[in-house]
């Protein structure tokens, strides 16, 4: 196994996380962060597999392609965020914050 | 749904996922373990594109219609964030303390590194890792600490700056792209000789407006907080 592979399969490892989190977490903000854990998980698969033969310099068009995919998850997380605090301040919106408990541990 | 089910839903569901990542990982696994992609292409066209780093050429020049599109979801979620937080985000500055004597100084210390830094930034993204992304960030940073430092310190700029601030980067771009077109016929294919200053003035245009849209993104739609306050109170006030 090679360095580019252990990355490769530790962004893999957060991808899994992320994607478990967000179908079982009810809270919205952990919805959100879940999001962004498979993002980064994603992000980092594709850095990693663009720096495989190590002497040579990377692959450019996949760093390319993630440093867009990084201002575009910035800003889709904002627009979550502000979604997400403007169903929370609404009255009689539904607010799964006050049964956090029932989030699995 | 009863506790029980729930569990039992929840494992199968961990246990697909455990499969879908065992899958891809075997795939990580069987790729070959040395291979360049596309960086020779690149490389053997990078003197055409106006920019010596590969990473930028690729940006702007290559894929340059990705990086247009991005400038424009940056816009659309700015303005997303603008009008689902319309003013209920705005933090009441008449019970933020002004910041003492050592904020300050650091404040003062750091806010000219920062345009300077960003500066170096967007310079240096021409031929080493940097750019419009890169500066307009460093950019947004000092907004965001002078906003949680003390908001009346920013400067109140007039809301048709502030819309023009936001949407710089994808006009300029715009604009160059289909001027370009002119000359070559193809959206932002840059003459041979013009792409090194044509890059730059898009970059330049493209720092300012993500350094605006990260910061209105951060301040919940708006940068001159003062002005929605100030709204809001009307509101408030009115029967």
């Amino acid at each position: 196994m090679t360095a580019a592979s252990l990355y490769a399969l530790c962004g893999l490892a957060l991808f899994g996380v992320g994607f478990y989190a967000v179908v079982v977490h009810v809270h919205r903000l952990r919805k959100v962060l879940a999001v962004n854990v498979m993002g980064s998980g994603v992000f980092l698969v594709l850095v990693a597999l663009a720096y495989r033969t190590p002497n040579a310099p990377p692959d450019p068009v996949p760093h390319a392609m993630v440093l867009t995919g990084i201002v575009v998850a910035v800003s889709a997380t904002a627009v979550a965020l502000s979604l997400v605090r403007r169903i929370h301040g609404e009255p009689g919106g539904v607010n799964p914050s006050e049964n956090v408990k029932e989030t699995p541990r | 749904m009863s506790s029980v089910t729930g569990r039992v839903v929840r494992r199968c569901f961990a246990l697909m996922v455990l499969m879908l990542v065992g899958g891809i990982g075997w795939t990580i696994l069987s790729l070959p373990t040395e291979w360049n992609g596309l960086s020779d292409h690149v490389a053997a066209r990078l003197d055409e594109s106006g920019a010596r780093n590969p990473v930028t050429a690729v940006l702007l020049s290559f894929r340059g219609y990705d990086t247009l599109l991005e400038i424009g979801v940056l816009l659309l979620a700015a303005l997303a964030v603008r009008s689902v937080a319309a003013d209920r985000n705005q933090t009441d500055t008449s019970i933020v303390e002004p910041p003492g004597l050592v904020l300050m100084g650091l404040l003062r210390l750091v806010a000219p590194l920062i345009v300077l830094v960003a500066g170096y930034l967007l310079w240096v993204g021409g031929h080493a890792p940097g750019g419009a992304f890169q500066a307009g960030a460093v950019l947004a940073s000092l907004v965001v600490l002078v906003l949680l430092c003390d908001p009346r310190l920013l400067p109140r700029i007039p809301n048709w700056l502030e819309r023009l601030l936001l949407s710089l980067g994808l006009f300029v771009f715009i604009g160059v792209g289909l001027s370009v077109m002119a000359f070559h016929g193809a959206l932002l294919q840059y003459p041979p000789g013009q792409a090194k200053w044509l890059i730059l003035v898009v970059e330049a245009a493209c720092t300012l407006s993500i350094a605006a849209v990260l910061a209105a993104l951060f301040a919940g739609g708006r940068i001159a907080s003062l002005d929605g306050l100030e709204s809001r109170t009307q509101k408030e006030e009115g029967p």
